[in-house]
């Protein structure tokens, strides 16, 4: 029986990575929650905006560290990421008053919009190869370690050792802000009440004299940021390669409707249930046991509940499951 | 068909012509092999979308299964891998099976409370423990029989012909367990529920290796039309090449082709008059009757969920067929080609852009974006050629240009449904 280690171990492996999984899926969560909310539209393109807003990061970046510009132990990008958000902030500005705008007027069906959706998906995907490559692309700087396994065991004593990624940090850190900051808007300011009126009420936001136009704007002002802080943080974290972006479409929409489509609180808390059940399915917990068990216990194979490449499956099932027993997800859907 | 329709066909085949004239016939005629599948592929989603305005991006997942039909079907069985672990594979996933019929059966009979939940959780639980300890050993048996040429179970050995049907069946087996499931959801929850389906089975693929040999492929699947090196080889054909005026290569390349062709063109005919005669049956107007206004046809008594279920599952097991048809045309099965944007998303740029609800709609569009995904990228790297011809031979811009030519096509596909979206929302061929 060793319990510290035995948690150790689980933090090390399970806990922290799944903490800041769950920060970036819930920054692109919350993204489609609010899409959902205010235009009525599950939006498909939205693993590839967020894919298009991490590539002007990325590129920024390149052109800052060709500058000498540098953060010191922080990455450069968070330097560019201004000049992401704006230029995201600009295209979905643009792709809504080419595309969505001509929608909303004649009042089409949702999946009408949906399907144009899959088109701008098209356009993204396309146009996001077009200029960087479908490789894998590296932009990571600075200090990779706030502290090391080792510096850990030697400062601890302990068997077991955690170590602590700079961009995990970065992105817990981030994400508090964000989320905080995004609470308080929809809360407590003016734009951020009419926001609510009008994802609750249509027709009664309009006749309080609420302009949907402007709601739509500020909320793919608001999307550009969510995307493009939790792509890059995604791409900081591991790497960026623009179809795993296209990947992450269905975890943050399973994490959306998992909290209730609509529903902030409910986005942030399916975000963290999906990237703690993706990462606890597949990590092996042979040695977590060994830790807790009596030695003639131990285990002899991985305890693996499932191989690495079915966490799809997981936020799938877990979607499943989820809608079988409550349709409206875990909160009550459709209150911004 | 009126003359409108009729000329738009007539283009499409000009075009399919003209490649023949431009770039070479061999060219063409995989072109319109591939077509026809597409061809295939759209009406069944147009039958899901267009008869009863199911949205449902599950596509990729059923053409796999149909690909791993193949596999199933026509593959010889591999002798010693079923010695090995055959029997205690079968057991593993029976239990599997009666786990969850367990589950359900719980959760259907009990009465709510934490009595239930508590076993359900154990009959989970005792299970999923069961069944991988049954089911690994077998596993590990059967994929450490000689790893580089089998490690897997094979398939039947039976005509390569048969696993088309078979595809379809199975594809409509998965379908029916995952309606069952997801069929009762909103339609957009539906929609990310059926791109999970697609990206589970996927995932499937490519690690049971024990059924699918996994990334590692299954290569040399059974033909249902003669080997060119054969038809080289006989004297009969090379009289035939030579009466044609072709070289052997070229003539025993494209009769395989058109053998397939001809396969391809005899099944597309008999969906599309199965799918014609279901269209304008009152089977067809209660469908259409249900996609218009559910409720109200939900008021008429019609049980709305089974009919879902039905459209959902004849939907699917086309695409499993053309899944199957794919497989045996390419002759090997690689679980890592499928790619949603591929199958699932072209597939629905078909249907909008041929016209949803309609069969010969659904037809076109299957040929025309087949035709243009495949024909952009050339035209596009002309396109670039001429546009930075100005430019310095060595500038990096151009060579960055012209390396990334190939995902025009993404972006071709992606403005065609807009466009067609925006200015003509019910397709070439709309529905009558």
């Amino acid at each position: 029986m060793d319990i510290l280690n035995a948690l150790v171990l689980l933090g090390n492996f399970v806990l922290i990575p799944a903490l800041s999984y769950g920060s970036q899926l819930a920054l692109g969560a919350l993204g489609i929650t609010l899409i959902y909310g205010i235009l009525r539209f599950s939006h498909f393109a939205h693993g590839d905006i967020m894919a298009f807003g991490t590539m002007v990061v990325v590129l920024v970046t390149w052109l800052l560290q060709g500058w000498g510009v540098s953060l010191g132990p922080l990455p450069t990008a968070l330097l560019a990421l201004p000049a992401g958000i704006v230029a995201t902030a600009l295209a979905l500005l643009f792709i809504d008053r080419s595309v969505y705008r001509f929608y909303r007027r004649v009042k089409a069906q949702p999946i009408v919009i949906v399907m144009a959706s899959l088109g701008v998906m098209f356009v993204l995907n396309g146009l996001v190869r077009f200029i960087i490559g479908p490789n894998d692309q590296n932009f990571a700087d600075g200090a990779r370690f706030l502290f090391t396994v080792r510096d850990f065991r030697e400062a601890t004593g302990l068997d077991e050792g955690l170590g602590l990624r700079v961009s995990q940090v970065i992105t817990i850190i981030t994400t508090l802000v964000v989320v905080s900051g995004l609470f308080w808007f929809l809360n407590r300011t003016r734009a951020g009440k009419s926001m609510r009126a009008y994802s609750d009420n249509e027709d009664l936001a309009l006749l309080s004299g609420i302009n949907p136009e402007r709601v739509v704007t500020i909320t793919w002002l608001i999307v550009a940021v969510l995307v493009t802080v939790a792509g890059t943080l995604y791409g900081l974290d591991k790497s960026f390669k623009p179809f795993t972006y296209f990947q992450l479409l269905l975890p943050m929409f399973a994490a959306a409707i998992l909290g209730g489509m609509g529903n902030p609180v409910g986005a942030v808390v399916g975000a963290y249930i999906i990237a703690l059940s993706e990462v606890g399915v597949t990590y092996a917990f042979r040695k977590f046991l060994q830790y807790l068990l009596p030695e003639s216990w131990a285990p002899d194979g991985l305890v693996q509940l499932l191989s690495t490449d079915y966490k799809f499956a997981v936020s799938f099932v877990l979607l499943v499951v989820v809608l079988l027993i409550r349709p409206t997800g875990l909160f009550k859907g459709q209150t911004l | 068909m009126n003359l409108r329709n009729i000329s738009m066909f007539a283009i499409m085949a000009v075009l399919l012509l003209l490649v023949g004239f431009l770039q070479s016939w061999s060219v063409a005629m995989g072109l319109l092999n591939m077509c026809l599948i597409s061809a295939i592929m759209a009406l069944g989603v147009n039958i899901q979308w267009g008869y009863a305005g199911l949205f449902s991006v599950g596509t990729m997942g059923f053409v796999a299964v149909g690909g791993l039909a193949v596999v199933l079907t026509s593959m010889p069985p591999v002798h010693e891998a079923w010695a090995a672990g055959g029997l205690g594979i079968l057991a593993g996933l029976a239990l599997g099976v009666l786990t969850i019929v367990g589950a359900v059966q719980v959760w259907k009979r009990m009465k709510p409370g934490l009595a239930r939940t508590l076993t359900l959780i154990a009959v989970i639980v005792v299970g999923f423990v069961l069944y991988r300890a049954v089911l690994d050993p077998a596993v590990d048996a059967v994929e450490g029989t000689n790893t580089a040429a089998a490690g897997y179970l094979g398939g039947a050995g039976l005509p390569v012909l048969l696993s088309w049907a078979v595809g379809a069946l199975l594809a409509a087996g998965v379908a029916w367990v995952i309606g069952k499931v997801s069929l009762g959801l909103r339609s957009d929850y539906l929609a990310i529920a059926t791109l999970g389906i697609a990206e589970t089975i996927i995932a499937v693929m490519k690690n049971e290796d024990w059924l699918s040999r996994g990334v590692r492929n299954v290569n040399g699947l059974p033909r249902p039309v003669p080997y060119e090196v054969d038809l080289q080889n006989s004297v009969a054909f090379q009289g035939w090449a030579d009466w044609f005026g072709l070289s052997t290569v070229e003539a025993s390349s494209l009769f395989v082709k058109l053998c397939y062709a001809v396969l391809f063109i005899i099944v597309l005919a008999a969906i599309m008059w199965l799918s014609e005669r279901a269209w304008r049956a009152p089977w067809g107007r209660m469908m259409r009757a249900i996609r218009d206004n559910e409720t109200a046809a939900r008021a008429m008594g019609k049980n709305v969920t089974a009919r879902h279920l039905q459209v959902f599952i004849l939907g699917s097991a086309i695409c499993g067929l053309a899944g199957a048809m794919l497989t045996t045309l390419d002759g090997l099965m690689t679980p890592g080609a499928y790619q949603p944007l591929r199958f699932t998303f072209l597939i629905w740029v078909m249907v909008i852009v041929g016209g949803s609800g309609n069969n010969w709609g659904a037809v076109l569009g299957g040929f025309l974006i087949w035709f243009l995904w495949v024909e952009v990228e050339p035209i596009g790297t002309w396109l670039i050629t001429v546009g930075t011809s100005a430019m310095p031979a060595d500038s990096a811009l151009r060579a960055h240009l012209l390396d990334s030519a190939a995902y025009m096509r993404l972006m071709t596909m992606g403005l065609i449904l807009l466009v067609v979206l925006r200015f003509a929302p019910r397709g070439l061929i709309p529905e009558k």
